[in-house]
């Protein structure tokens, strides 16, 4: 339950603008995959390609091949929607819906993939996919009460266990942890590393240290100044791109020198 | 470089937050105090009609004879007119805040707002000389069809000027209201839990029904009763269009009246305690709106748990 992605030469346009260019990448499948990179690189817009949530943006567009096992996610007669229930997303913050309790939040997806499920049934996938985001000895007895009482670090869990109460392919993490203490960031950290062991899991971050703890490969995006395009500057095992890296982009990026 | 000592403080800014407290508490006594003076005002002029012998009421059985049946007549024209409005003005505000392209959406959104600002009478005027005419031929087909449901029971009016079409008429000046406070609250809902049901593979509808709709829901409610004040206490366009008389269950035929319709046609050529019957309906309206208002309250305040404001 977990699929590879390959990008072939994606470009992705505001409008006219291009923001991301020309980026071929293969993230494999059971695997925690890294994008890192200064603001306003596109890391960010390249990983909502990835499961078609850039579209929600007015003027945004995409040219080249997302391939998810083979299948391009923008071949004719793709809907959005189904690639969405197939490449979950954990938001930079929290974002558990706040009319709905903790239980209701878990099961929102499965509820519109799957409109008819028992009680019985729910039961069990709210706590399988609660145990499954490390939070479920938190919530196990306020399950009824709304999942904005939570604390943000639980917050993210929550949202995590949404995403996967749908058995996504794939969960692509857009700064998860940019709203959370230490302690909390930790939890999803761990969380993550347990995550890979079935599904595939690309995560932006700005925070290296995290890039270096949670991923088994890294990508590193640049962009050249303001007005130019975001690129691919060199994808490679971690302990490659922290250690040895080929470019010195990424080596100034990296040690901090960055300017 | 001077020292500040803790206890000095800028003279200005304190007395900047003086005025605009004493403002602010000001303002808020305002209403209060006008409030309770129209209640009082309609309380004291009311009473002769409440002690008066009830064969000096007009109809001679006494206020609440006289008055019940305009309260239903009041009602009943503010349901018809809810029950239109509301479906379309949230449709309305959907299709402006989510559906519509961006120049058509601001256009439809002015046009909208435009409709609010006709007066009451030219409401009254078009519901009289324009849709009535028009429409009592669809009363004839309720009443040949569906004249078995109470309501429908015919014959139905031929001039068409029928509780009805007043509702009708009300629900066009009352979709203005809602549609506008309820596409401002849809365009609040945060960004956030409209991509959180996109993410999970909701479609558009099913993102609306996930986020929006529940985020918005108290402003709904709001603005339903903002509406409602409004069905509730229009006057000229019920006067125009309603042709009043006993209330009868039938929505087609002529008769049912209105409380604020009923002071408006009587209060001229009213004197002594007619005046004082016709300012107790007033009370008994204000009552009513109070009442709907605290009701609206409740129901929002049931779910504050789950508002989103914690």
């Amino acid at each position: 339950m977990s699929k590879r992605i390959d990008v072939k030469d994606l470009n992705v346009y505001y409008g006219n603008f291009l923001a991301v260019e020309d980026v071929s990448i293969n993230i494999e499948a059971k695997s925690v995959t890294a994008f890192i990179g200064p603001s306003g690189c596109g890391k960010s817009t390249f990983l909502r390609t990835l499961n078609r949530m850039h579209e929600v943006l007015p003027g945004a567009r995409v040219e080249g091949e997302v391939l998810l096992d083979g299948d391009n996610l923008y071949g004719p007669g793709v809907d959005p929607v189904t690639v969405r229930s197939q490449i979950g997303m954990v938001f930079q913050r929290p974002n558990p819906f706040p009319t709905m309790s903790i239980r209701d939040n878990v099961l929102a997806g499965v509820k519109l993939n799957n409109q008819k499920i028992s009680k019985g049934e729910a039961d069990a996938l709210v706590e399988r996919s609660l145990r499954g985001a490390n939070l479920w000895n938190e919530v196990k007895d306020r399950l009824e009460k709304p999942g904005s009482g939570l604390s943000g670090g639980q917050q993210q869990r929550l949202c995590i266990a949404r995403a996967i109460a749908v058995e996504p392919q794939v969960i692509l993490m857009d700064e998860p942890c940019s709203a959370l203490d230490p302690i909390s960031t930790l939890a999803v950290e761990d969380l993550i590393n347990e995550l890979k062991d079935q599904y595939t899991v690309v995560i932006v971050t700005h925070n290296m240290q995290q890039a270096a703890r949670v991923s088994d490969k890294t990508a590193f995006f640049n962009i050249a100044g303001t007005g130019k395009p975001g690129k691919l500057i060199e994808f490679a095992e971690t302990s490659t791109i922290f250690n040895n890296p080929s470019q010195n982009a990424t080596e100034d990026y990296v040690s901090g020198r960055f300017g | 470089m001077t020292t500040t000592s803790l206890t000095s403080s800028r003279g200005a800014g304190r007395a900047g937050d003086k005025v605009f407290s004493g403002a602010a508490l000001a303002a808020g006594c305002l209403i209060l105090a006008v409030l309770f003076g129209v209640a009082l005002f309609l309380v004291i002029q009311a009473i002769p009609a409440f002690t008066a012998p009830a064969a000096d009421i007009q109809g001679g059985e006494g206020f609440f004879a006289y008055i019940w049946p305009i309260v239903i007549g009041t009602l009943i024209a503010a349901i018809i007119a809810l029950a239109i409005a509301t479906p379309v003005s949230i449709g309305v505000a959907l299709f402006i805040s989510h559906f519509a392209p961006r120049g058509l959406a601001s256009g439809l959104g002015y046009v909208i707002d435009l409709l609010a600002a006709i007066p009451s009478v030219v409401y009254g005027a078009w519901g009289a000389a324009f849709l009535a005419p028009q429409i009592s031929p669809a009363y004839g087909w309720l009443a040949a069809n569906m004249g078995w449901l109470p309501i429908f029971q015919g014959p139905a009016s031929a001039t068409g000027k029928t509780i009805l079409t007043a509702g009708i008429v009300l629900s066009v000046m009352v979709i203005p209201i809602i549609t506008s406070l309820s596409r401002e609250i849809f365009l609040q809902t945060p960004k956030l839990h409209e991509e959180a049901a996109l993410a999970l593979g909701a479609t558009r509808w099913e993102m609306i029904k996930m986020s929006v709709l529940p985020f918005a829901r108290p402003g709904i409610i709001s603005a339903v009763m903002l509406g409602l004040g409004r069905a509730l206490g229009e006057t000229m366009a019920v006067a125009l269009v309603l042709s009043s008389g006993a209330l009868t269950a039938s929505l087609i035929q002529s008769g049912n009246q209105t409380i604020a319709a009923e002071i408006a046609l009587n209060f001229p050529e009213a004197s002594g305690l007619k005046v004082s019957t016709l300012i107790a309906a007033g009370l008994v309206l204000f009552v009513i709106t109070l009442a709907v208002n605290m009701i609206a309250r409740w129901i929002i305040s049931r779910h504050k748990e789950f508002s989103g404001a914690n």
